[in-house]
């Protein structure tokens, strides 16, 4: 008779040793990733620390590397970032709001979800080269901070809305249907009750989606954030540069102190995300905690 | 006098109710004109990456530009054979899914079905962070400690090459894999475990002979997005593996993908409006083709060789 389970089903202790083994094999590529973020994360500290003081911060880049520093850049991805938000957040809690509450299943619907899902795997690069033709030649808004964060603001519009729908679509129903039987509106009830009990999920989706803009490199190169930029931004039409573009130049240097530079600049980038990461993961904390459903 | 003034009470009441109407009307329309704008930026970029394409192969043939084996756009003479970044580009995305797919899976199996609660609970998070790394970071990591190593490794390994970026590449997309394979994996329903578990299975032989067979759409799946990420990744690459577009199979050569080949024109001078200029779109097309065509595979495996259960 043959077995359902595998060719050498007769053997038990060799398929428990089979099974040990892979037990450890599968535990070791777990673990692959845990030690390469260990070894990332000393590298860069490594070579950083000794780059990191405070004229780091406040100075700007410099053809010495003693003097130089990310003031530029730090204030650049600033303003670069609250554009951004400014931008992505409605548009993206709108889309996901209509695709979630709204929208029947018909075939334009279910056009705008697989599009959806297409965006979010277009490479960013693609999106550099839509910022470039339409918003810094089209819309003439030139190398500015604005054309960079609309362009970064198409880019996230996919993560935050797919992100937005998931926290949506956890709101039970039975929530929308006492509002209804109460007599309220589809729009009154999205926004006294849904909108509120999917507001964390919704909030930590828009941070990490955000803090996926704040890394962002490749786009800005396209619309031509210039990299050599001795001045913060006053205005959202002013030239800039941004903390990864700033970090791309040093690294793409062949002298070996520029390294140490980038290497700083990363801490500093590092240590913006990990901030917003932990917030994220203390709002999710914090609403599993209150939240009975 | 009175009814009069009831009338004029009911008709405020009636313009209220369609004003309140309208408003509703309004809201609804605004929501659909944003997720409209996801469709809108589709066809900008395909419209965008068409009108420059057309015109360069105005003046070049689309044959000697999907088959030529020479890329030298930016010297005389010209010459406009898209295959060498080709090369590059698959060179440093066979690494990476060498490097990924293993680890990813293993990593999927063993969170869904060995890792208790607790230690999922601590392994999740890593990994969201190593998928929360930018990319210019790993460009730095691959170029500061990759390549150091594998030139000790293999002492004929060029300053830059195809596999460090593939290394850190692979590193990149590890994340996405595991934790798509998880998901799907975790879809199974208990039930078919625990029939496994009594016709005599070992944990392991649920786990390969019964889950993964169940959850085989959503792997594949991850596999195809993974690889269409990988095909797409530019900081990294345009670090560590250099800028020679070749037609080589070894990986310790410096290469170019077609990504750094996008970034090194755009941080360069070339003038806007001329054919060097116009072979970005060309190949930003052929990229964005390549990207679509994959996501639009793993949306059809995923509903294609979905197993639904009750």
């Amino acid at each position: 008779m043959t077995s359902p389970v595998g060719p050498s089903s007769g053997n038990l202790p060799a398929r428990r040793r089979m099974g040990a083994v892979l037990h450890v094999i599968f535990l070791a590529a777990t673990l692959a990733g845990v030690v390469l973020l260990a070894i990332l994360l000393a590298d860069v500290l490594e070579h950083g620390i000794p780059w990191l003081r405070w004229s780091f911060l406040t100075s700007f880049p410099s053809r010495f590397p003693q003097q130089a520093g990310i003031k530029a850049a730090l204030w650049g991805t600033i303003w670069l970032i609250g554009l951004t938000a400014l931008f992505s957040i409605p548009v993206g809690l709108g889309a996901a709001i209509y695709l979630e509450e709204y929208a029947r299943r018909n075939w334009f619907n279910t056009l705008i979800e697989i599009n959806i899902a297409n965006l979010a795997g277009t490479p960013s690069i693609v999106y550099g080269m839509l910022g470039l033709s339409l918003f810094v030649r089209w819309m003439a808004l030139g190398r500015s901070v604005l054309a960079g964060a609309l362009t970064m603001s198409l880019l996230i519009l996919p993560v935050t809305i797919i992100a937005s729908r998931e926290s949506l679509r956890a709101v039970p129903d039975s929530l929308r249907q006492a509002a209804f039987a109460l007599g309220a509106t589809r729009w009154q009830t999205i926004r006294a009750h849904v909108l509120p009990a999917a507001l964390p999920g919704i909030l930590t989706g828009l941070i990490l989606a955000l803090s996926r803009a704040i890394g962002e490199t490749a786009p800005l190169i396209m619309i031509g954030a210039l990299t050599y930029v001795a001045f913060t931004p006053s205005g959202p039409m002013d030239a800039f540069t941004a903390l990864p573009i700033q970090i791309f130049n040093w690294a793409s240097r062949p002298q070996r102190e520029f390294y140490g530079l980038a290497a700083a600049g990363i801490l500093v980038l590092l240590g913006v995300l990990l901030t917003m990461n932990a917030a994220a993961i203390w709002i999710r904390y914090r609403s599993q905690r209150n939240v009975r459903w | 006098m009175a009814s009069s003034s009831e009338f004029g009470l009911r008709l405020a009441g009636l313009r209220q109710k369609r004003k309140g109407r309208w408003t509703e009307r309004a809201i609804e329309v605004f929501l659909f004109l944003c997720a409209l704008l996801s469709v809108v930026t589709t066809a900008e970029i395909i419209w965008v990456l068409a009108r420059e394409t057309w015109s360069f192969f105005r003046q070049v043939p689309v044959f000697s530009f999907l088959f030529g084996t020479r890329w030298t756009p930016l010297f005389q003479p010209p010459s406009f054979g898209v295959l060498p970044l080709v090369c590059g580009t698959a060179l440093v995305v066979v690494g990476a899914a060498l490097v990924a797919i293993p680890l990813g899976l293993g990593s999927g199996i063993f969170l869904s079905e060995y890792a208790s609660d607790r230690l999922r609970g601590i392994l999740k998070p890593v990994l969201e962070v190593l998928a929360g790394i930018p990319t210019v970071v790993y460009g730095y990591f691959a170029l500061t400690f990759v390549t150091p190593l594998l030139v000790r490794l293999f002492p004929a390994t060029q300053v830059f090459n195809a596999a460090s970026g593939a290394v850190v590449v692979g590193v990149m997309i590890l994340p996405m894999i595991a934790s798509l394979c998880d998901d799907a994996l975790r879809a199974v329903p208990q039930s078919l475990r625990h029939a496994g578990y009594a016709l005599g299975a070992t944990r392991f032989e649920v786990a390969t002979h019964v889950v993964l067979p169940g959850a085989l759409s959503g792997v594949l799946a991850s596999f195809v997005l993974a690889l269409s990420r990988a095909i797409g990744e530019t900081m990294a690459v345009t670090l560590a593996a250099g800028a020679t577009p070749k037609l080589t199979l070894n990986p310790l050569e410096s290469i170019q993908t077609m990504t750094a080949y996008i970034v090194q024109v755009s941080l360069g001078d070339t003038p806007a409006g001329g054919i060097p200029y116009l072979t970005i779109y060309a190949v930003g097309m052929l990229l964005f083709v390549i990207t679509m065509g994959l996501n639009l595979l793993a949306n059809r495996i995923l509903r294609r060789f979905h197993e639904v259960y009750e």
